[in-house]
C-alpha cells in the first residue's frame, strides 16, 4: 500500500499542507484550549465540594478517607467506561448493572461449598475469575446481537436483560449471600499498595488505556464516526457492525471486572449487588455530567472520570456528615441534577471531545 | 359542511392570483416576478425544471414562506397573514408528492385533523364521522371513514388528502406531482377526479413533470425557468416541443462551458500523461451483469453495463428509473437480488462497502449530510476515514498529525476552505461539506470512483471545481467514474451516457457533446420526434443523435407510469 500523498505531491500540494499545517499548530492549541476549559469546567466544583467536606467531617480531609473514596470509586468507574463506549456508539446498555451483580455471583457460587450455598464445584478462584469475564462477554454479546443484527430496540433489550440477570443472580443461591469467598477473588478489591487501593490504580490504568485507545486507534476513531453518524461511518467502508457488538461484549466485560471489585471490597456476593442497587443511574449519570453524549459521538475519559470523582465525593461527604439515612437519595438525586446543569452550562458542544 | 362544498359561484373573479412574486433565499434569486392566475373552474398546469422555482411558488401560494416582494389574493381580497395557518387552509389547500396523512388516526380523524368538531369541549365523534361520509360521498370516493389510514392504499391516502382540503372549504387545489407514487390505473381515476373537482368550480394547480399528463388534464400550462414563467397559455394552443423548448430555454450557463473546458484539458491531459490508461481498453474495469434489486430511491430491473479503466460514464434518469439504486449497487452500499457486479474480473459481494472500498471503489453517496461525513469530527479525520489502515502505524495507533498531512494534499486539491484540519466538517459550507466527502473518496486513490448527484446544493464555484477534480483524478489515475446524476450539466466530463428509464437501460450517448433536449427526452422514455422508444434493455448501441450544445440538467420524478404519450 503507498502511503497516501506521496504520489503527486505537486506544488500545489505542497503549499497547501504547508498552508493546512500552520493552520494546524494554531488550531490544535485551540482546541487543546477550550477541552481543557471544558474539562475544568468541573474542577471549580470539585474544589467547592472539597471545603464543603472539610467543613462537614475532619475526617474528610484524611489519606485514609481519600484511600476509602477511591476503592469506593473503582467498581463504579470501571462500569462507567463501558458504559461510555456504548454511549459513544450511539447505543444504551441497562444491563450492565445486570453483569455487575450476576458475574461475580456465578464465579462466586462456583467456588464456595454446598454449605455456604455455593455449588459445589471449588472452583479455582482463579479459573471463576476467568469465567466471571466469560459471563460479561457472553452477555455482551447477546445484547449485541440482539440489537445490531437482531435490530431490537437496545433500551427495551437491555432493560429486560438486566431484569433476567438480576433473577439468575438471586435464583442461582435462592437468594443467599455468598461469603468466605479465597483471597484470590477479593484481592482486586480489597487489597491495596500502601494507601493506594489495587482496584483504584487498575481503573486508572483502565481510564488511561481506554481513553488512549479512543483518541490513537483506529478503532476509536471508528467509534466516534460511527456514534457520530453511522450512515456515513458505514458508507466510509467501516465495519460498523463488528465494532458496534465488539463494544457491546467489552463494555459487558468492563462491567463483571467492576462487579468483581465490588465483591472484594465488601468480601461478599449479594442478590443486591448491581440491579437491585440500581447502580445503573450512577453509571449513567457520571458519564453524563462527565460530557458523554446519550445521543453517541461526543464525550472522552477524562470528563467520565470526572464524573465518577464527583458522584464518588458527594456520596462519601453525604456518609460523613451523617446525613439521614432516609434523606440521603433525594439529595444524591439532587446533586446529580444540578451536577448536570453545570455541565451542560459550562461545557460547550463543538466538537466530539 | 353541504353549502361549503358547493360549486363558486363566481367566475369572473380569479380563486388565486399571485403578482409580481420575488423571493431570494441568500444570493439565490428564486422566483423573479411571477404573475400567476387560477380561474375557478380551471386546471393550470406548472411545469419546469428541478430548481427552476416550482416548489417556492408552491410554498408561497400556500403560505409557507412570505415572498420577498409581490402579492397573493384569494378571491379578489389579499391573503391572510403568514401566521394564520387555518385562515390559508380555507383559501388553498396543496396535496403533496408524499402522503402526509398520520398513519394511526383514522379517515375522518385525518380529514379533520386540527379542527375536530367539539362538543362540550370533547371531540364530536359521531359528528366528525358523518361530515367526512358526507364529503366522500358527495365527491363519490368510497372509503370506510373509521379504518386507520395506515391500512389504506397510496391513492387513497391521497384521496384522504383531497377530502381534507375539500372538508376545509377551499376552492383551491395544489397538487404536486400527484401521480409520482401512483400506478397507471390508479393515475386515470385521479384524472376523472380531478375533472370532476374542475367541473364544479374549483381551481387547480397541477405541477407534473409529465409533459402528456399535463395536456390530458389541463386547460392551460404554465412553464417555470429561473423563477420565471416564461410561457403561459391554453394547452391546446401547445405542443410538448414548445413546452420542453421552453423548460430549456436558451443556453448561456458559464459554468457549463468552464465544464467542458475542464473536461477537454482532462482529455489532453489523459492522451499525453496516461497512455497506460488507454492501453488495456479491451479489458473493462467493471462489469454489470444483469443486475436486478427492488429499493424505495427507485428499481432497476436486468441492466448490464461495462467501464472501461479510465472511461467515465454518466448514468441519468428520472429520480425512479434506478439511477441512483445502480450506483449504490455497484458502490457495495446497497444489496441487490440478481445478476453480478464485477471488478476486474472480481465478484463484490452484494451491499457489502467495506469490502468494495478495499477492492478499490470510491464512493460519493448522494445524500451527504445522511452518509457524507460525521458532523462532529474535523476536516482531516472525515477526508481520511477510508485510509485509517494506510495511517495506522503499530497496533492500529495513529497519529492526529499524519492524519492531517494525509489530509492536506485532498484539501488543497480540491480548495476546501475551513479554519483547519480540526474542524467539525459541521460547521462548514454545504459546498465544503461535500468537498469533503468526495476528499474521503478519492483518499484512497480508487481505481473506480462512484459518484452520484454529486453538485446537488452545492454552488457554482464548489460544482465547476468538484467536477473538474473528478475528471482530473479519472485522467491523471486512470481511474474510471461512474457519475450518476439527474443534473444534465454535470454530464459534460463524461465520455458516454446511459440513460435509465423505470430501471432498465432506455438509450446510450456516445458522442460527447450530449444533445440535452436529446438526453431529457430520453428520460422521459421517449426519442427525439415524440414517439414512444423501445427500450434498448441489453444492447449497448443505439446512440441517439449529438447536437451540438452539451446537456443541461432535467427534472426527475418516482413515477413508473405514465412516461409514453397516451
Amino acid at each position: 500500500m503507498t502511503e497516501p500523498g506521496d504520489s503527486g505531491a505537486t506544488a500545489v500540494a505542497d503549499l497547501g499542507r504547508a498552508e493546512v499545517e500552520a493552520v494546524l499548530q494554531g488550531r490544535s492549541r485551540r482546541t487543546v484550549a477550550v477541552s481543557l476549559i471544558r474539562e475544568a469546567a468541573l474542577l471549580p466544583v470539585l474544589v467547592v465540594l472539597i471545603v464543603v467536606g472539610k467543613f462537614a467531617s475532619s475526617a474528610f480531609l484524611t489519606v485514609s478517607n481519600f484511600s476509602g473514596i477511591g476503592e469506593q470509586i473503582s467498581a463504579l468507574g470501571v462500569t462507567v467506561v463501558g458504559e461510555s463506549l456504548i454511549l459513544l456508539i450511539g447505543g444504551m446498555d441497562l444491563s450492565l448493572e445486570g453483569i455487575y451483580g450476576l458475574a461475580p455471583m456465578v464465579a462466586a457460587w462456583l467456588v464456595v461449598p454446598v454449605a455456604e450455598f455455593g455449588s459445589g464445584t471449588r472452583l479455582s478462584p482463579y479459573l471463576a475469575i476467568l469465567v466471571l469475564l466469560a459471563v460479561g462477554a457472553a452477555v455482551g454479546t447477546l445484547n449485541g446481537l440482539l440489537i445490531i443484527k437482531g435490530r431490537l430496540n437496545g433500551f427495551i433489550v437491555t432493560l429486560a436483560m438486566t431484569i433476567v440477570l438480576a433473577g439468575l443472580q438471586l435464583g442461582i443461591v435462592k437468594g443467599n449471600t455468598l461469603f468466605n469467598l479465597p483471597a484470590a477473588f477479593t484481592y482486586l478489591g480489597s487489597a491495596s499498595f500502601g494507601a493506594v487501593p489495587v482496584s483504584f490504580v487498575v481503573t486508572a490504568i483502565i481510564f488511561v488505556g481506554v481513553g488512549v485507545f479512543l483518541r490513537y486507534h483506529r478503532t476509536g476513531r471508528a467509534i466516534y464516526a460511527i456514534g457520530g453518524n453511522l450512515a456515513a461511518a458505514r458508507a466510509a467502508g467501516i465495519k460498523v457492525n463488528r465494532i458496534r457488538i465488539g463494544v457491546y461484549i467489552t463494555g459487558g466485560i468492563l462491567a463483571a471486572i467492576g462487579g468483581l471489585m465490588e465483591a472484594g471490597r465488601v468480601s461478599a456476593v449479594t442478590g443486591q449487588q448491581g440491579y437491585q442497587e440500581g447502580i445503573i443511574f450512577s453509571v449513567f449519570a457520571a458519564a453524563v455530567i462527565g460530557g458523554v453524549s446519550l445521543k453517541g459521538g461526543r464525550g472522552n475519559m477524562v470528563g467520565a472520570a470526572t464524573g465518577v470523582i464527583l458522584l464518588g465525593v458527594v456520596q462519601n461527604i453525604l456518609d460523613l456528615a451523617n446525613a439521614p439515612n432516609y434523606w440521603i437519595e433525594a439529595v444524591d438525586g439532587g446533586v446529580i441534577l444540578v451536577a448536570l446543569i453545570l455541565a451542560r452550562v459550562i461545557g460547550g458542544e463543538a466538537t466530539a471531545e | 359542511m353541504s353549502e361549503r362544498i358547493a360549486p363558486a359561484a363566481s367566475a369572473a373573479t380569479p380563486a388565486a392570483e399571485a403578482a409580481g412574486i420575488h423571493k431570494q433565499f441568500g444570493s439565490t434569486q428564486a422566483l423573479r416576478g411571477v404573475d400567476l392566475t387560477l380561474d375557478p373552474g380551471r386546471c393550470l398546469g406548472l411545469v419546469g425544471r428541478n430548481g427552476a422555482g416550482k416548489s417556492t411558488l408552491v410554498s408561497i401560494l400556500s403560505g409557507i414562506y412570505p415572498a420577498d416582494s409581490g402579492e397573493v389574493r384569494f378571491d379578489g381580497r389579499p391573503a391572510p397573514p403568514l401566521g394564520n395557518v387555518s385562515a390559508w387552509r380555507g383559501q388553498i389547500a396543496t396535496v403533496f408528492q408524499h402522503s402526509m396523512v398520520v398513519p394511526g388516526l383514522t379517515v375522518a380523524e385525518n380529514v379533520f385533523l386540527g379542527r375536530q368538531p367539539r362538543r362540550a369541549g370533547l371531540v364530536d365523534w359521531r359528528r366528525m364521522r358523518e361530515q367526512t361520509s358526507q364529503v366522500m360521498a358527495e365527491w363519490g370516493f368510497r372509503i370506510d371513514v373509521t379504518q386507520p389510514c395506515a391500512n389504506l392504499t397510496v391513492e387513497q391516502r391521497q384521496i384522504v388528502e383531497i377530502a381534507r382540503a375539500l372538508a376545509g372549504g377551499t376552492r383551491c387545489l395544489l397538487l404536486d406531482e400527484p401521480t409520482a407514487a401512483l400506478e397507471r390505473s390508479a393515475i386515470e381515476r385521479l384524472f376523472a377526479r380531478v375533472r370532476q373537482l374542475t367541473a364544479s368550480g374549483v381551481a387547480i394547480l397541477y405541477i407534473s413533470h409529465h409533459l402528456e399528463e399535463v395536456f390530458e388534464i389541463c386547460q392551460d400550462v404554465a412553464v417555470i425557468r429561473d423563477g420565471e414563467l416564461v410561457l403561459t397559455g391554453p394547452a391546446s394552443g401547445l405542443s410538448k416541443d414548445d413546452l420542453v423548448t421552453a423548460m430549456v430555454g436558451p443556453d448561456a450557463a458559464a459554468t457549463r462551458a468552464d465544464l467542458t473546458r475542464a473536461a477537454t484539458r482532462a482529455d489532453l491531459t489523459r492522451a499525453t500523461a496516461a497512455p497506460a490508461a488507454d492501453a488495456d481498453t479491451d479489458a473493462p474495469l467493471l462489469v454489470i451483469e444483469h443486475v436486478s434489486a427492488q429499493s424505495p430511491g427507485g428499481r432497476v430491473r436486468d441492466t448490464s453495463l461495462q467501464v472501461l479503466p479510465g472511461e467515465r460514464v454518466g448514468v441519468t434518469g428520472l429520480l425512479s428509473a434506478g439511477v441512483s439504486t445502480l450506483a449504490r449497487i455497484v458502490a457495495g452500499a446497497a444489496p441487490h437480488e440478481s445478476g453480478r457486479v464485477l471488478l476486474d474480473g472480481k465478484q463484490l459481494p452484494p451491499g457489502r462497502r467495506d469490502l468494495a472500498l478495499r477492492a478499490g471503489v470510491g464512493y460519493l453517496p448522494e445524500d451527504r449530510q445522511a452518509d457524507g461525513f460525521v458532523p462532529l469530527l474535523g476536516v482531516a479525520e472525515n477526508a481520511t476515514m477510508t485510509i485509517t489502515d494506510w495511517l495506522a502505524r503499530l497496533a492500529g495507533f495513529l497519529r492526529p498529525r499524519a492524519r492531517a498531512a494525509a489530509a492536506a494534499p485532498l484539501a488543497a486539491a480540491l480548495s476546501i476552505m475551513s479554519a483547519g484540519p480540526d474542524q467539525p466538517v459541521g460547521e462548514l459550507s454545504g459546498g465544503n461539506q461535500q468537498k469533503v466527502t468526495a476528499a474521503r473518496a478519492l483518499a484512497r486513490k480508487p481505481r473506480l470512483i462512484v459518484a452520484i448527484t454529486p453538485t446537488r446544493g452545492v454552488d457554482v464555484a464548489s460544482k465547476s471545481l468538484l467536477l473538474a477534480e473528478l475528471a482530473r483524478v479519472t485522467a491523471e489515475t486512470g481511474a474510471a467514474l461512474l457519475l450518476a446524476t439527474d443534473e444534465l450539466d454535470d454530464l459534460a466530463i463524461c465520455d458516454r451516457v446511459i440513460v435509465l428509464v423505470r430501471g432498465e437501460r432506455f438509450a446510450e450517448f456516445t458522442e460527447p457533446p450530449f444533445d440535452r433536449e436529446a438526453l431529457i427526452a430520453a428520460t422521459e422514455g421517449i426519442t427525439r420526434d415524440g414517439t414512444a422508444g423501445d427500450g434498448t434493455r441489453g444492447d449497448p448501441g443505439s446512440p441517439q443523435p449529438a447536437g451540438p450544445q452539451p446537456a443541461s440538467r432535467t427534472d426527475s420524478q418516482p413515477n413508473s407510469d405514465g412516461q409514453e404519450p397516451r
